[in-house]
């Protein structure tokens, strides 16, 4: 059984402690949703569980071993999700999302991702004649195209619309039932069945004087 | 090694969609070259001298132009981020972004020096030297250009500060490319100083990976 913890975590951006004392723990099938008004480090949080930031104080846990200890282990189970989407506006929506597949090593199951968020049918079109929606769920379609243990999403329904928050919903609840861990920060009150909710703006220290 | 192709394939992809933009690197090259002659005078023995010399530093130049966005573009859109999150090393990553540096700039340079080299009058001795140390310094130009273009990810204006890093160290390849020349026209070997242009390229090829790599953590890790 798969599980995934943080234990009194603090996290120290340029000069500024973001938070302190954070501790959570997850196992298969939950889901943490990340909450708290912009800037108490939500997304922070998400960097430092992705392994890209390193917390001040404390340690992040994956079934009993730090992930420090083999970061490219816990690369090849995580997906992340940023404000960012690493869509190239040269390439095709099958290629951009061809890329990260191979560099998994995975079987291939883009074409069922496109469909399950409705867009297959942009499979040839090139990035740079997306919407901002079609961006987002050409990113979110990595989820689905790559097989991984753990989701990481900051604010996954950025510019997407009704159908596809609708989509991202099942699909995450899809994940859950054969065993995901989903971590995801939101503003939205969205319907993914039950999560703990985390409220990062109570480890937030107050600024020092 | 399997991931190592599949970024360089990505990139290659990447490159070659981007169309005639790729010729501008080139064409700064021609045109700094040609340059010279305008400035001091086509003087058939002053050319003769500093041909070689211009050809190089003029290499330099554009090299670094093409450098800029190496690493920017896919900072910006975060593919980066999402690429030191891959089951590959940073420097693996570093490394193939070096070769397909050198793949689409170093020898579009190279081919474009013989007709350069005939414009600045440079003799039959010389001219396949010049080639030569060309074709083994370039490698090590794309290499030690990926530590600058890592150090300016996220600097607004890093194009300058790029050419600040870099520059001094392209120094040593500069003398022992400009070197091998001399010592041809002059009829003294030149084995020794391509020697230490391939040492040099050892050099680069066994620490600007790392360097890299330790460079864009620290910019993600910001």
């Amino acid at each position: 059984m798969n599980c995934f913890s943080g234990k009194k975590l603090a996290c120290i951006r340029g000069e500024r402690n973001v938070f302190s004392d954070l501790s959570f723990s997850v196992c298969e099938g939950e889901m943490i949703v990340l909450k708290g008004p912009n800037g108490s480090g939500k997304s922070s949080l998400l960097r430092l569980m992705a392994g890209l930031l390193r917390p001040a104080k404390g340690e992040l846990v994956w079934n009993g071993k730090s992930i420090s200890e083999e970061p490219e282990i816990h690369n090849q189970r995580l997906h992340y999700v940023g404000h960012l989407n690493p869509i190239k506006s040269i390439l095709t929506v099958y290629e951009n999302i061809n890329f990260w597949t191979e560099l998994r090593n995975c079987p291939n199951q883009i074409n069922y991702a496109l469909n399950v968020f409705g867009i297959s049918h942009l499979q040839n079109i090139l990035g740079k004649f997306l919407s901002a929606g079609q961006i987002r769920q050409t990113n979110l379609v990595r989820l689905l195209a790559i097989p991984a243990s753990l989701w990481l999403l900051d604010e996954p329904t950025a510019s997407l619309d009704a159908n596809a928050i609708k989509a991202l919903e099942n699909a995450i609840k899809r994940y859950r039932t054969n065993g995901g861990i989903v971590i995801a920060s939101t503003h939205l009150n969205l319907n993914w069945g039950n999560a703990q909710i985390l409220n990062v703006e109570e480890f937030n220290l107050r600024r020092l004087n | 090694m399997k991931l190592f192709f599949t970024i360089i394939k990505r990139d290659f992809r990447l490159y070659i969609r981007q169309g005639m933009e790729n010729l501008t690197v080139v064409m700064f090259f021609i045109i700094v070259v040609t340059l010279f002659p305008f400035g001091i005078g086509s003087e058939f023995n002053e050319l003769k001298n500093i041909g070689a010399g211009i050809i190089w530093v003029s290499a330099l130049l554009a090299a670094i132009l093409s450098l800029e966005r190496l690493f920017q573009t896919d900072y910006e859109d975060g593919s980066l981020e999402l690429l030191a999150l891959q089951p590959i090393a940073l420097e693996i990553i570093v490394l193939a972004k070096a070769l397909v540096h050198w793949l689409t700039t170093g020898i579009t340079l190279i081919l474009a020096t013989p007709i350069l080299a005939l414009l600045m009058n440079i003799p039959d001795e010389g001219y396949w030297v010049l080639l030569l140390s060309l074709i083994i310094g370039t490698p090590s130009l794309s290499l030690i250009g990926t530590i600058g273009a890592a150090l300016i990810i996220g600097s607004k204006r890093g194009g300058v500060l790029l050419a600040l890093i870099i520059l001094p160290l392209y120094i040593p390849i500069l003398i022992f490319g400009i070197a091998s020349v001399k010592a041809a026209l002059e009829g003294f070997p030149i084995e020794s100083h391509l020697m230490i242009l391939v040492a040099l390229f050892m050099v680069a090829l066994a620490l600007c990976p790392w360097a890299g790599a330790g460079a864009i953590r620290q910019a993600l890790d910001s």
